[in-house]
């Protein structure tokens, strides 16, 4: 194995999708994620590639949508207010069937916000963002290590599908600096057919078209229907979650991303006041584990959803559980960090006096 | 073992490149680590200063709140981050640029003239070293060694001699001992 | 006797939507002919905007892609930034690049995109039903400016082909229209050049299209040169024909 690098977050998400057969990059400056364009300027030439700094994030996603019509593998990154500006780009890729990466380094909202970490776009993440009815596969990295792996996992998945996918990242984990190994051996591009419907040069074949467009009654319906079939083959076959010392928890702290490794110490503190506390850490928000934390809850009745928002994914673990165990929420706003000290105080509470909401946030 | 570190200074101080270099060092002696800076709309001239942990378990949160070690290398740094010391933790004050003592009686502290020791080996751009050299002195949690095999892996450009000069800051800072 | 004249190879033979004595399909088939000359039809990808061209893509017989209104531009960059090997047009209305794209068509000039750009101006928005576009005149009715624009409310029609010749990365600008014989012939002269300039690597270029809407200006039926009419006596003064960027003419 190679020998572990001292990497910034975004740094290590932009080798990894290089080695993940990343060649097309476009991208608009914003904090807290300006280390990936910056990498992808010189990375990406180094092995053939492009970078394009784009006039606006709504240009960037639009050079990725025509990218992607051609079977490359292509990505943007922005922070969430770019985000935002993304979304149609997002939904046309969607509509058209394209695979492509999104990474969304987010930042405190809404508006101009703060520059801090944040996870205020969960719910734009996961429940679509632009328009229409579609859905985005979402990764919610919560270490460097996971930065650099997880493009190769989003690639695999987006042309599996044909589907966006989107990294769902944070200041925090963008900014950090952590040892890296890059476990996913590096992608020989020339191993990968050129997919069945890009579009190039057609030596003689039928003309291809990517279109989202469908005007003719029925048309539209049939085209959403058939990849509503492949959202259901997603949800079956690529849910990814990680647990810790949930065999004896009495209460199961629910995080993703920066708040996940929060948790983990204040696991640790509760743990040390004789707490059975365990952790269930979601890794795609979509699909979300549904069925695994509704498994948990033969055993487990209490979960506490710890979030730096003012409780989002929280939605998705009352709707996994769906009354079957108690649901509680410790949550922060506004791209502060959330400590381990505070979250155990909640732990204690939830366990001992079974109150209903703690929100730090005051 | 767990040591949270916390750095701050004037941007141009080295704050950060002080903190990379810990957490660098401290993978390279096979700890655990992470270094997470300040950033934003910070210019030249402005504060800085970034959160490193070195453990020998995975790391769990990246800023570090109740720091076991704070360096400040400027007097606004004192101000803001003595009160965040754990109760027995360390302090090391740059005394050539921070005038003020230390309020605090539950917590160790060590006065080290950066600045000065620095301009005395020739270059005070090395007085960043000077103070994580005593840091690591002090709290035994690296080696100077272990730091000074990071350097080369941190500053890919500078010249062999220029890492010399830095070694010996690394050591000057290290002949500080609390009391 | 002797064919003289067939449908362009690059050009399907399907029934086309557009209303009668509208530009878009005297267009399609210029592009289409210069397409079957230089005999690029096998690698070109035409990107088609948001507005009545958006069903165009069933029309060229050549890789096609829709996108969003007015980020024509941005596609055609990805398309060919990612497959340099391939020869990509992008093909556009007046609101779709002087209005909500105004940003993509100018940083692809800024940025000299290896592109080609088709830009049919006919001062209205047709799909949609005749609303006020960025190049409707002064004076001209649309549904949003039933009285006719008037400069104090909505300010002076765009001229696109002047704007974007300001920008060093543009290689070859050329205003034409087809509302008459000679102006299809020139059209398709300018339409061959700003190809060509893409096969040569030369950077990019934009043919500005001056081209009938007889529906949306309320042309009556029973009196069709009226379309012509109001691009030769009010369009061509506002929009004059000539090339504003590049090469001089030639035959």
């Amino acid at each position: 194995m190679a020998e572990k690098k001292l990497m910034k977050g975004n740094e290590a998400l932009a080798e990894g999708a290089v080695r993940a057969g990343c060649r097309f990059f476009a991208g608009y400056p914003i904090t807290p994620q300006n280390e990936i364009p910056e990498y992808m300027s010189w990375r990406l030439p180094q092995v053939g590639g492009t970078f394009v700094q784009s006039e606006s994030e709504v240009s960037a996603i639009n050079m990725v949508y025509g990218a992607a019509a051609t079977g490359v593998r292509c990505m943007t990154s922005s922070s969430s207010p770019g985000i935002s500006l993304k979304q149609e780009g997002i939904s046309y890729c969607a509509g058209a069937d394209l695979p492509s990466l999104v990474v969304n380094v987010m930042r405190g909202g809404p508006g101009l916000g703060n520059i801090a970490g944040a996870q205020g776009d969960y719910w734009q993440a996961t429940r679509g963002g632009g328009h229409g009815d579609y859905r985005t596969f979402v990764m919610a990295p919560s270490s460097v290590s996971e930065m650099a792996n997880f493009p190769d996992k989003c690639f695999e998945v987006a042309f599996k599908y044909r589907v966006p996918a989107m990294i769902l990242a944070d200041g925090l984990i963008g900014q950090m600096m952590e040892p890296v190994d890059f476990t996913r051996p590096e992608i020989d591009l020339r191993t990968i057919p050129e997919p069945a419907w890009a579009l190039g040069v057609n030596n003689g074949r039928e003309k291809r078209m990517i279109k989202s467009l469908y005007i003719n009654e029925g048309c539209l319906e049939k085209t959403v229907i058939e990849r509503v079939k492949r959202y259901k083959q997603i949800e079956e076959s690529e849910v990814l979650y990680e647990e810790k010392m949930l065999e004896d928890a009495e209460l199961a702290l629910v995080a993703y991303g920066i708040s996940a490794r929060v948790s983990v110490a204040a696991m640790k503190l509760a743990r040390a006041k004789g707490i059975k506390v365990g952790l269930f850490r979601p890794i795609t928000l979509w699909p979300y584990p549904k069925k695994r934390l509704l498994e948990l809850s033969d055993r487990i009745k209490k979960f506490l959803a710890v979030e730096m928002n003012l409780g989002q994914m929280v939605d998705d673990v009352r709707l996994s559980l769906n009354g079957a165990a108690e649901v509680y929420l410790h949550s922060k706003p506004g791209g502060s960090l959330i400590s381990a000290e505070e979250v155990c105080a909640t732990i204690e509470s939830v366990v001992k006096k079974g109150a209903k909401e703690y929100a730090a946030a005051k | 073992m767990y040591q949270g570190i916390r750095i701050s200074g004037f941007g141009g101080q080295g704050v950060i490149s002080a903190g990379v270099l810990l957490a660098q060092a401290g993978m390279m002696e096979g700890k655990e680590v992470s270094f997470f800076p300040s950033y934003g709309a910070e210019m030249r001239g402005g504060t800085a200063n970034c959160s490193v942990v070195v453990a020998s378990d995975e790391v769990s949160t990246p800023i570090v709140t109740t720091p076991d070690t704070v360096i400040v290398l400027n007097e606004p740094s004192l101000a803001k981050f003595e009160p965040m010391v754990k109760p027995g933790g360390l302090l090391i004050i740059n005394s050539s640029l921070v005038n003020s003592k230390a309020a605090r009686k539950d917590i160790n502290v060590l006065y080290v003239p950066c600045n000065e020791i620095a301009g005395e080996l020739g270059n005070t751009k090395v007085m960043n070293m000077v103070a994580i050299g005593a840091f690591a002195a002090a709290t035994g949690a690296m080696s100077i060694d272990a730091i000074a095999r990071a350097l080369p892996k941190v500053y890919k450009k500078l010249k062999p001699e220029v890492i010399e000069l830095n070694i010996k800051a690394l050591q000057r800072g290290a002949e500080f001992k609390l009391n | 006797m002797q064919l003289q004249n067939k449908r362009p190879e690059s050009l399907l033979d399907v029934k086309m939507h557009y209303c009668p004595g509208c530009g878009h399909g005297t267009i399609h088939r210029v592009i289409a002919e210069v397409m079957d000359e230089l005999g690029i039809r096998g690698r070109t990808i035409g990107v088609v905007p948001v507005g009545c061209s958006v069903f165009a893509d069933a029309y060229f017989n050549c890789d096609m892609i829709q996108g969003p209104h007015g980020r024509g531009p941005a596609e055609a960059t990805g398309i060919k930034r990612a497959k340099p090997e391939t020869i990509v047009f992008s093909y556009q209305g007046d609101g779709d690049l002087a209005s909500i794209g105004m940003a993509e068509i100018v940083h692809a000039a800024i940025r000299s995109e290896n592109i080609t750009v088709v830009f049919v101006n006919n001062a209205i928005y047709g799909m949609t039903g005749g609303q006020m576009a960025p190049t409707t005149l002064i004076g001209q009715k649309a549904t949003t400016c039933p009285e006719g624009r008037t400069a104090k409310q909505a300010g002076y029609p765009i001229k696109m082909c002047e704007l974007l010749a300001t920008i060093d990365g543009a290689t070859y600008l050329e205003r034409t229209t087809v509302h008459n014989v000679p102006g299809v012939i020139k059209t398709k002269t300018a339409l061959r050049k700003a190809f060509q300039n893409q096969i040569d690597g030369k950077g990019f270029s934009m043919v500005e299209i001056l081209s009938m809407c007889p529906t949306n200006w309320g042309t009556r039926l029973d009196n069709p040169s009226e379309a012509t009419k109001f691009i030769a006596e009010s369009m061509l003064p506002v929009f004059p024909l000539g090339i504003y960027k590049g090469q001089q003419k030639t035959n």
